[in-house]
């Protein structure tokens, strides 16, 4: 059976319509979301079995109570490893064109099977996990419910884990309803912050689109003691140097701290740095400038960021893991 | 001495016949797409000599690059309004991207 992820988009006014979620997550050919996928990824996906220590899962860091990331300003990875990059949200990755911070893959199916086999993250190696999976007969039961005939391999336990990732969708926001036509669902200084973030702010030229993103690399100038290269690691092209994936602004307040070294806790120190038009100058995303904000500005921009948070957030329930 | 000046004359109607002959296509970037004549294009084909004239209509900056075995280039980042060119001037096939907006994409094909 065929799961579409429906969302519910509804009529949109005039000029606002780019920014509501379409009426369901794509998926590929090849991985359509079924309930038996969804079922099967979920499993994996709060299963501590999928690392070397079994004592890793992917909601370690990806905790749905933490936004579907963990709270802290970098990931602890393997034996407490800590990580050089924040944890980024699952939340809308489904509709991302890039997976990871530095965009090296592309789909959620090759996403998903990275951070297992990362030395620094669950140190998990494949052909062992495999082997382990095949003698839980929950999990075969599972598989070949979800994957008949497929088996157990990287490919179906990428394939599974990103079926379930794209059920991890944002909801309806107070934006989502007035940008439908209710004037009265966000405040007068959310409104004022939407023309700015539009205008003077500039925040649309990366934030775009109903996911607030462009799926593109920017370097925002932050400081750091030592410099990570972000997508000029994977492309090495001059203006990539220190850039990194826009993130969606989707539930935003859930999914602190910020940047992709986590250097901020607090969206108002998130607008301070684009008010300054970033601190190191070096390598700098050329779209970025000195924007001269009033208090009252900032404090605005806050506030319309605070209107894109699901007025529900997504909940979910934690599995009882196959054995 | 006469046939040395034919020889010249024959030379310079030859090098400018090549160059009227250089094709300058215009491709735009526009809505984060490539586009030629008006059509979002992933693919294009031309010959020996011609050029690409990337022209940003986007209220913001690209930087078009290709890091293909064939060769590799870097326009570097220009803003709305301004323009690059790059004239290719070997046979094969070169994928070109934005670097900012990777989702940016076409092969160009030279003959």
């Amino acid at each position: 059976m065929i799961l579409t992820v429906t969302l519910g988009s509804g009529v949109a006014v005039a000029g606002k319509s780019d920014y509501l979620m379409p009426d369901a997550v794509p998926a590929p050919k090849d991985n359509q979301t079924t309930v038996e996928r969804v079922q099967l990824g979920k499993a994996l996906f709060f299963d501590p079995r999928l690392s070397s220590s079994n004592w890793i899962s992917c909601a370690t860091c990806h905790n749905p109570a933490l936004g579907w990331s963990d709270g802290l300003a970098t990931a602890l990875g393997h034996e407490m490893h800590k990580l050089a990059r924040a944890t980024p949200t699952i939340l809308n990755t489904g509709f991302n064109k890039f997976q990871f911070w530095d965009g090296r893959a592309r789909t959620l199916e090759e996403q998903a099977v990275g951070p297992i086999q990362a030395a620094g993250e669950m140190n998990q190696d494949m052909g062992e996990l495999i082997g382990e999976l095949n003698i839980i007969d929950g999990y075969k039961v599972l598989f070949e419910a979800a994957y008949p005939g497929e088996g157990i391999s990287e490919e179906t336990i990428g394939k599974a884990l990103a079926a379930f990732q794209r059920t991890v969708v944002t909801t309806e926001s107070t934006f989502d309803l007035w940008a439908k036509g209710d004037e009265g669902a966000i405040s007068p200084s959310a409104k004022r912050g939407f023309e700015l973030f539009e205008g003077k702010g500039r925040c649309v030229i990366c934030h775009s689109g109903f996911n607030f993103t462009d799926d593109g690399f920017h370097n925002l100038g932050l400081k750091e003691d030592v410099p990570d290269m972000g997508r000029y690691n994977i492309r090495k092209v001059a203006v990539l140097r220190g850039a990194f994936k826009t993130p969606t602004l989707r539930d935003v307040t859930l999914t602190a701290p910020y940047m992709h070294n986590g250097m901020y806790n607090t969206l108002e120190e998130v607008v301070d740095h684009y008010d300054r038009g970033g601190d190191v100058k070096e390598h700098l995303s050329p779209n970025m400038e000195p924007l001269g904000l009033t208090q009252q500005e900032r404090a605005d921009l806050v506030a319309f960021m605070e209107s894109l948070d699901s007025i529900e957030p997504l909940s979910t329930t934690i599995p009882h893991l196959p054995q | 001495m006469k046939k040395l000046i034919l020889g010249a004359s024959l030379l310079s109607l030859l090098m400018v016949s090549i160059s009227v002959m250089a094709v300058e296509y215009v491709v735009a970037q526009k809505g984060k797409a490539f586009v030629e004549n008006g059509q979002v294009i992933e693919s294009l084909t031309l010959a020996v000599g011609d050029s690409i004239r990337f022209v940003n209509e986007d209220p913001f900056f690209h930087n078009i690059f290709s890091l293909s075995d064939l060769s590799t280039f870097d326009l570097g980042s220009f803003p709305q309004g301004d323009s690059r060119s790059i004239t290719f001037d070997e046979a094969g096939s070169m994928e070109v991207e934005c670097a900012i907006h990777p989702e940016m994409y076409m092969e160009v094909t030279i003959k």
